[in-house]
């Protein structure tokens, strides 16, 4: 057995020989620090209508809905209307201050993943709705973890993922996200973090899109103003 | 295959130009990476410390078969039958499915493109792309083969079959294993990048998942990973994200509602510290695995992936398969290149690809070949350099060819350490020297001249 010393040793033994000057200045002087090279990263806004037009220009291409909506009142009309236009009989949620007003009168059957559910039961729901961690208008995508999201598996196997956001958790960047992992979580970050950018899809054949390979086939983020 | 790898060539050539300075933000990259396999034993020790602090356990594998039998080990602690994979080529280099398939353990690769090639018993053809080589009406094939659906000709529907056959194994599977992209070493996290969502099932609904990653794929932070997962995307698929990009730091913690109960993380040297030994080639082992420069390479275009013969294709792999394997076996590798460099100009963390395969040459012939290849070679020059022998070689060339016909491939064939992996052109019916004698003379009959 290696084992960790016997490896690191090796390490530390081919590296003990300094690299090649030559070969190193082929990669030219980069910026090293990650905050001084975001500018050459693409621009995310610096308003929030410039970040807006920004994620809804990726989601449509990335054939995500999104809608802008006043207040949770309103969201809870949208998700009503989603459930009769899909025929939701039972969908998969947790308990959060955006998603339980929202959830309240919609009159499917709900299971909560607080209440740790079998994955048999959480495969057979139409649709999850979750809250997220943050939005990214850089990338077009939602920032979502493992505590605050109510798991793992929610936001990726019903076929159908709803997500639930307030216009002030729009950020930025990718840098941003996780600055605010950072500040909100410290040195205990979740066991998972994912940046969901589009819904499931795949090219494997003849390179051809084709959305909702193994994850949801529909992704809908909706942004509360309030 | 030509169509598919233009598409992307457009696509990237789109996304590149909403960044800010492509250039510069590929030298970033390129500079984090330094930095990463430069300070590999402080980086890979405190990515280790942080993962067991959480509950993670972490096992170091000095090669294939270390690795393997661990892995094996947990599976049968767990009394597995059905494992559950996401794309992870590291499992290719050892060799993994094939030991799991000898314990008795039935193994389902869920990415759908290693999916059908594992349906087809055949390796994968992009270390990205697994079945681009294939056509719609083969894949439906062999769905009607092995899973005895309805052919079709629609891609989606056939997304849809491989969708639910997979989403019964999802659910069965006692465990899943992975790869990484990246290991998050301030983080304790392995970060992965992909597209259908089947690595985000593997690692979250088996009650057990094993990550394998090479010890190469560490970052300093995990802040890096805002520079890095662009630059995949973008250098990868011509996206500039892929539509999962997940982190994950250990097993499910106190007040998580969900995720597998035990995380193992195995790392994987396999000769990785000797190409780090090698102090003008090292930097090879900066590469994030996105397969921009098999997209762009003459060669991979014009041979494909399975004539390279190795689990990583394509320029990268034949700068780094002759230090994995032995340069001498694999040092043809490096021959298969125009050198035209442009896999060094696409590489989004500035690997020098095509001065790396010459020094591969360089190599080669200063570490010199086998007694018998010198041999050969040095009865080769003697000939060519005569007329007279040369003349006298075509005819022994012809008749050796014949005689060696019923050898041909077989245990007795005394070619065969070339012809295992290589054709052996037939010897022309006329030679050349002798075609230009015949043309000179009808020619000359032609113009009524007398020949001799
Ligand atoms: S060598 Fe560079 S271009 Fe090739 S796969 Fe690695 S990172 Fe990508």
């Amino acid at each position: 057995m290696s084992g960790r010393e016997e490896i690191l040793g090796r390490v530390r033994e081919a590296l003990s020989v300094p690299s090649h000057a030559g070969v190193k200045a082929v990669s030219g002087e980069g910026v090293r620090d990650v905050r001084e090279a975001r500018g050459f990263l693409p621009d995310g806004g610096s308003t929030t209508e410039a970040r807006l037009a920004k994620f809804r220009e990726l989601a449509a291409k990335l054939k995500a809905e999104v809608e802008l909506l006043p207040d949770l009142a309103a969201a809870g009309m949208y998700l009503a209307d989603l459930a009769k236009k899909e025929g939701w009989r039972q969908i998969a949620s947790h308990r959060h201050d955006l998603t339980n007003p929202a959830l309240e009168s919609l009159g499917v059957p709900i299971l909560w993943t607080d209440d740790e559910p079998s994955t048999a039961d959480l495969e057979k729901v139409e649709a999850g709705v979750t809250s997220c961690e943050a939005l990214i208008a850089q990338t077009g995508s939602v920032l979502v973890t493992g505590k605050g999201c109510g798991g793992r598996a929610l936001s990726v196997l019903p076929p159908h993922h709803v997500v639930m956001a307030t216009l002030d958790q729009l950020l930025p960047d990718m840098l941003a996200g996780f600055d605010l992992l950072r500040e909100r979580y410290r040195d205990q970050l979740p066991s998972f973090v994912s940046f969901i950018t589009g819904a499931s899809r795949t090219g494997d054949i003849e390179r051809i899109l084709v959305l909702g390979a193994h994850g949801p086939k529909r992704l809908t983020i909706l942004i509360l103003e309030n | 295959m030509q169509d598919a790898l233009h598409g992307y060539e457009n696509t990237r050539g789109g996304t590149e130009a909403t960044f800010g300075d492509f250039e510069q933000a590929r030298q970033t990259a390129a500079a984090i990476k330094w930095e990463a396999i430069e300070n590999l034993d402080t980086l890979l020790g405190e990515f280790a410390d942080k993962l067991e602090a959480r509950g993670t356990r972490v096992f170091w594998a000095g090669n294939g078969k270390e690795a393997v039998d661990y892995i094996l080990g947990v599976c049968k602690e767990h009394g597995a039958k059905n494992i559950i994979k996401s794309k992870c080529m590291t499992t290719e280099e050892i060799h993994l499915n094939p030991a799991l398939e000898a314990a008795g353990m039935q193994v389902v690769e869920s990415d759908l493109g290693e999916y059908i090639v594992q349906l087809r018993e055949e390796a994968p053809f992009h270390f990205v792309f697994p079945a681009m080589h294939l056509k719609r009406d083969r894949i439906s094939r062999i769905f009607e083969e092995k899973l005895g659906t309805e052919p079709s000709a629609d891609p989606e529907e056939l997304t849809m079959i491989a969708r639910g056959v997979m989403r019964q194994k999802y659910c069965e599977a006692d465990i899943g294993i992975s790869g990484a992209n990246f290991a998050v070493a301030d983080s304790g996290m392995i970060s992965i990048t992909e597209n259908e969502g089947n690595a985000r099932l593997t690692t979250s609904l088996p009650k057990v998942h094993i990550a394998v990653l090479g010890i190469e794929k560490v970052v300093p932070k995990l802040e890096d990973l805002s520079v890095m997962l662009q630059m995949l995307g973008t250098a990868g698929t011509g996206q500039w994200l892929t539509a999962y990009n997940s982190m994950i730091g250990g097993p499910r913690q106190p007040g998580e509602v969900d995720g597998p109960e035990e995380f193992h993380v195995v790392l994987l040297d396999n000769h990785r510290t000797k190409l780090l030994a090698d102090p003008e080639q090292r930097d090879a082992l900066r590469c994030i695995r996105c397969g921009a420069c098999l997209n762009v390479c003459p060669i991979f275009k014009n041979i494909g992936g399975h004539n390279y013969g190795t689990t990583y294709q394509g320029p990268i792999g034949s700068v780094i398969t002759p230090h994995l394997r032995g340069l001498q076996s694999y040092k043809h590798l490096s021959f298969s290149s125009s050198l035209c460099g442009a896999c060094s100009e696409t590489c989004p963390v500035k690997i020098d690809l095509h001065h790396h395969l010459m020094r591969n040459r360089r190599n080669a012939v200063q570490e010199k070949g086998g007694k018998m290849e010198r041999w050969m070679f040095g009865q080769f020059a003697k000939v060519m350099t005569h007329p007279k022998r040369y003349r006298g070689s075509e005819g022994l060339m012809r008749f050796g060819a014949k005689l060696w016909q019923p050898f041909k491939g077989r245990k007795l064939d005394p070619l065969k350490a070339w012809t295992a992996s290589r054709d052996l052109p037939a010897p022309a019916p006329k030679s050349f020297m002798k075609q230009w004698k015949e043309r000179e003379r009808e020619q000359a009959q032609e113009r009524g001249e007398d020949p001799s």
